[in-house]
């Protein structure tokens, strides 16, 4: 009890001390893109996800306590061409049957000055779970929040495309991933 | 006396391109029905690597068969003549074209060409799927009429050299020399 006192103590002072006070807690999904660079044969190729939502809370005057969670529905993939598309469902990829989803949860996130942060978090695709940071930036978009940032990880750590191809001379190891989510703000507190 | 016979340089430029342009067809014709695959994505780089060389190669042989004129050909009907011209002009045509439209097929479908990993050819057009299915079958049928041209083209030359016994097929090999 008295930690949740505490907790509600300090709750309640956080949003008094907040001067801006606006939480930016409304995604805005057909404002925001997830994107990705994937190599093959060293030749970049774009792919992106039609489907996923993010759930976050994010004031600018206290970003550390701010929260990112992002869902994705690995079945909306285009990932470059049809046959990708067909092939990336199987087993070796995603095996999309056991695992249709893939979500990150943020852990921390932590000024870099300016406008720019940097978010850690746990990211989780079939089935397997690593720690990844990123730094985004933040930036106004009329009454909106923009947040725009990328991170390279590597696909076998996820054990995605393993088989015949864990040969990353073909399809490198390596996938940037680069995210624009829009935010719209919630009835400030004040 | 009148040069008989093709420079080194074209006939080494003809040989080449020959072998390298069968390699292709072949190539092509087996790597497009292949299931997706590591290897697929190897044959592919490779063919538009490949691709690439002979579109260079083309270039190369034009501006030197510009500076340096063939050969006459022997006494023939008018008419076998101009079929010759035509045909070789055609040859040249589709040897331009041909991977012309693979390069620009290969940006429509969204893959840049980037030449042995390292240099990268820029994309003509903007990644497109209607124009990359259009391309590829524009890269196919140009590349059953080049087929279908070659085989008349080599059927001719063994008609000269078999029935007409004339030296349009030696003045193009780099031995039998002087063999007629
Ligand atoms: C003179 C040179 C070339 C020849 C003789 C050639 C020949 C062929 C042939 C016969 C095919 C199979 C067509 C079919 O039946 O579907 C093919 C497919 C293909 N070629 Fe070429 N090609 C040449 C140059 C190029 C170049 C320069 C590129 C790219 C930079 C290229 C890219 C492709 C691609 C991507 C396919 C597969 C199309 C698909 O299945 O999606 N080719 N080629």
């Amino acid at each position: 009890m008295i930690t949740l006192r505490l907790i509600l103590a300090a709750l309640a002072f956080a949003a008094a001390a907040s001067v801006s006070a606006v939480e930016y807690n409304q995604f805005l999904a057909d404002k925001s893109t997830l994107s990705f660079v994937s190599r093959q044969m060293g030749v970049a190729i774009d792919g992106r996800f039609r489907k996923f939502v993010a759930t976050l809370a994010f004031d600018p005057a206290r970003p550390t306590a701010a929260r990112a969670r992002l869902d994705l529905d690995l079945a909306s993939i285009d990932a470059g061409s049809q046959d990708a598309d067909d092939e990336v469902v199987g087993k070796p990829w995603f095996n999309l049957k056991a695992f249709p989803t893939a979500s990150f949860v943020s852990s921390a996130i932590r000024p870099l000055g300016g406008d720019k942060f940097e978010l850690a978090g746990k990211l989780t695709i079939k089935g397997k779970t690593q720690e990844i940071s990123a730094p985004f930036t933040f930036r106004q978009d009329g009454s909106n929040a923009a947040f725009d940032g990328a991170f390279t990880l590597k696909r076998l750590d996820f054990g995605v495309g393993d088989g015949v191809w864990s040969d990353v001379s073909t399809v490198a190891n390596e996938v940037q991933i680069k995210f624009h989510i829009v935010a719209a703000p919630v009835a400030a507190r004040k | 006396m009148p040069d008989t016979r093709y420079t080194l340089t074209a006939i080494v430029l003809h040989w080449l391109m020959a072998l390298l342009l069968v390699g292709l067809f072949t190539v092509g014709l087996y790597m497009s029905d292949l299931p997706l695959s590591p290897q697929k994505l190897k044959i592919y780089s490779w063919h538009k690597w490949a691709g690439v060389t002979a579109f260079t190669l083309v270039l190369i042989r034009l501006t030197w068969r510009i500076g340096h004129r063939p050969p006459a050909l022997p006494a023939m009907p008018g008419w076998q003549k101009a079929a010759a011209h035509g045909m070789h002009h055609l040859l040249y045509l589709l040897m331009i074209i041909i991977p012309l439209s693979g390069w620009l097929m290969s940006s429509a479908k969204g893959f840049q060409t980037v030449y042995f990993g390292v240099l990268p050819l820029p994309d003509l057009v903007h990644k497109n799927k209607e124009l990359g299915d259009l391309l590829k079958t524009v890269h196919a049928s140009l590349n059953y009429g080049l087929a279908a041209l070659v085989v008349a083209h080599f059927g001719a030359a063994l008609k000269h050299h078999l029935l007409d016994r004339d030296d349009v097929l030696s003045r193009m090999l780099p031995f039998l020399a002087g063999s007629r």
